[in-house]
């Protein structure tokens, strides 16, 4: 038997450990470092202790940034965690064309976020097809300002979210019904339970552990909520500002020459601080998946 | 099943199909729609009455969409070669070789997973432009080029190799390289696959980093591009709708030429609950 050479790992190895301390590890520090900082585009930058933290409390955008977020989530969780189990329900049995019908219904998922934003402005303009059709069944007297109202360019953008999520999350339904067992729906039917009874005591319950997945995946996204808002709202956040979100925020900060990388630094820990809860929970079911 | 519970069935994956093609739809429509067209009237026709490509030539000539569309391609090109080649050489040591450090390294690639990509994306810049490549379509490419989570993916793919297959070529003195070529290779194809459509996808659908890499409009991407569309140029949609469909047909082809391989990856195990 040939020994192996000690260097041979080390050569496989090599891209990714570079990728690792390069691109990963060293911004993580340096995210931190910068966040005590008051470090501008151009470079240079003061230690200035808690200045960043300070100025987060009074900081209005920030505050809208973070209730948007809230408000997002508290919105998408139900929507999200129920409607892709619904769907993957009825996408499950295997009929003549079923995969045409799961591959269409994933489309949303592979379109770039800011294509779909660009086709939903269109159907929510004031002369767009939502606002047509409405109007031409009289459901409305004059158009509905999805994209310059507040709270409706919010809802906009969960709708939109919630529309680009079902395929998605129909998939990691789909492997997990596949594993909920056969006998007891037959044996549930046998007792005389509709399909509703069924799938309130048999499916939900075969499910219970992916939902909880999907509802960490739901909550760390809807931190994460940038594209959509962006294109929806425009670079500034919508009307005041007050569309923001926690990435856009970060975005806007790092840009232009007057731009505050220390200050955006610092929302990103504040950003990670919020995420690392869920994420923590993520990586458990990744590894129990990973051993299974 | 009832030829009535069919039905019922059909019926509802019908409706489904419309709401969540039906604005992809709508949008190809209105791309095809000519000026003479009324596209705000209450109720503006479905189909195109007069269909024409003119507003994939204006759309052209308002923003060099197909130049942002090769920059897509280049950024997609470099992703996708460097997850295939990095992840499955990391992947397979990962999971094949042993060697000092293995787990630290393993560890620090695990740990980097509680890092949602926006937290560092501000200090990935500074490192980006520390390395001379702000604002080149190298580094927009740059950070995802290998994916940490890719690496896992690939890890998982050759660790599911049964090791008696693995002894044996041990045994026949197969050294490292030549264990990962005709051992480990042809069985991983599946995550492999896999890999490479979402490194595509990502790279070819990623709209803030290289919103935060490039500056200059020569270099765009579609995605940055078709935003530039949106706020400066035109109110007119059916010119953006031109926009939109050259970015999002090229990844409905790649996605249904491959969906078979994706679907069965999903299947085996990519993701579950």
């Amino acid at each position: 038997m040939r020994r192996q050479r000690w260097f041979t790992p080390w050569l496989l190895i090599a891209p990714a450990v570079v990728w690792l301390l390069v691109f990963n590890l060293w911004p993580s520090i340096n995210t931190v470092v910068l966040a005590f900082t008051d470090a501008k585009p151009l470079g240079g930058g003061q230690f200035t202790g808690l200045a960043n933290a300070e100025r987060m409390l009074d900081d209005e955008q920030l505050s809208y940034a973070l209730i948007n977020c809230i408000v997002y989530l508290l919105v998408c969780l139900p929507l999200l965690t129920l409607l892709p189990l619904l769907i993957a329900v009825l996408a499950e049995k295997n009929l003549p064309g079923i995969t045409f019908f799961r591959t269409a219904f994933y489309t949303p998922v592979i379109a770039s976020a800011v294509v779909v934003a660009l086709i939903w402005n269109w159907l929510l303009d004031d002369r767009g097809a939502i606002n047509g059709i409405a109007q031409q069944l009289s459901l409305l007297q004059k158009p509905l300002p999805f994209l310059t109202d507040r709270w409706l360019l919010l809802l906009s953008a969960i709708s939109l979210t919630v529309w680009k999520g079902l395929g998605y999350y129909m998939i990691i339904y789909l492997s997990a019904l596949g594993n909920v067992r056969r006998e007891l729906h037959e044996a549930a039917a046998i007792d005389g339970a509709g399909a509703v009874r069924r799938f309130v005591s048999v499916t939900i319950p075969g499910v219970r552990n992916t939902m909880l997945l999907v509802t960490v995946l739901i909550t760390v996204s809807a931190m994460r909520i940038f594209s959509e808002l962006y294109v929806l709202a425009g670079p500034t956040g919508g009307p005041g500002g007050r569309d923001m979100s926690m990435v856009m925020l970060i975005q806007l900060y790092s840009r232009g020459f007057t731009g505050n990388l220390g200050y955006a630094s610092a929302l990103s820990v504040l950003l990670f601080l919020i995420t690392i809860g869920p994420m923590l929970l993520l990586l458990r079911f990744n590894r129990r998946t990973a051993e299974s | 099943m009832s030829p009535r519970e069919k039905a019922g069935r059909y019926l509802l994956l019908c409706l489904v199909l419309v709401i969540t093609v039906g604005p992809f739809l709508w949008q190809l429509s209105t791309s095809l729609k000519g000026l003479s067209e009324d596209i705000y009237t209450d109720t503006p026709s479905f189909l195109p009455t007069d269909p024409t490509l003119a507003n994939y030539t204006r759309v052209g000539e308002q923003i060099p969409v197909w130049d942002y569309a090769v920059n897509s391609l280049i950024v997609a090109v470099i992703v996708v070669a460097g997850n295939a080649f990095g992840a499955t050489l990391a992947g397979f040591a990962l999971a094949r070789l042993r060697f000092r450090g293995v787990k630290l390294v393993f560890a620090l690639i695990l740990a980097t997973l509680v890092l949602p990509g926006e937290v560092t994306i501000i200090s990935q810049y500074v490192t980006v432009r520390s390395l001379g490549f702000a604002d080149t379509l190298i580094g927009v490419a740059l950070p995802g080029t290998v994916a940490m989570l890719n690496i896992l993916l690939m890890r998982a793919a050759f660790q599911a190799i049964p090791s008696e297959m693995d002894d044996s070529a041990v045994v026949d003195g197969a050294n490292a390289w030549q264990r990962l070529i005709r051992v480990g290779l042809p069985n991983v194809k599946g995550m492999l696959s896999v890999v490479t459509i979402f490194a595509f996808i990502g790279a070819w659908d990623d709209f803030l980093w290289p919103l935060i890499v490039l500056n200059d409009p020569d270099n765009y991407t579609l995605t940055v591009g078709l935003q530039y569309l949106d706020g400066t140029f035109t109110a007119n949609p059916r010119v953006i709708a031109a926009g939109t469909m050259i970015a999002f047909i090229p990844i409905v082809i790649v996605f249904a030429v491959l969906q078979r391989f994706f679907f069965r990856g999903v299947a085996s195990g990519a993701i579950k609950g």
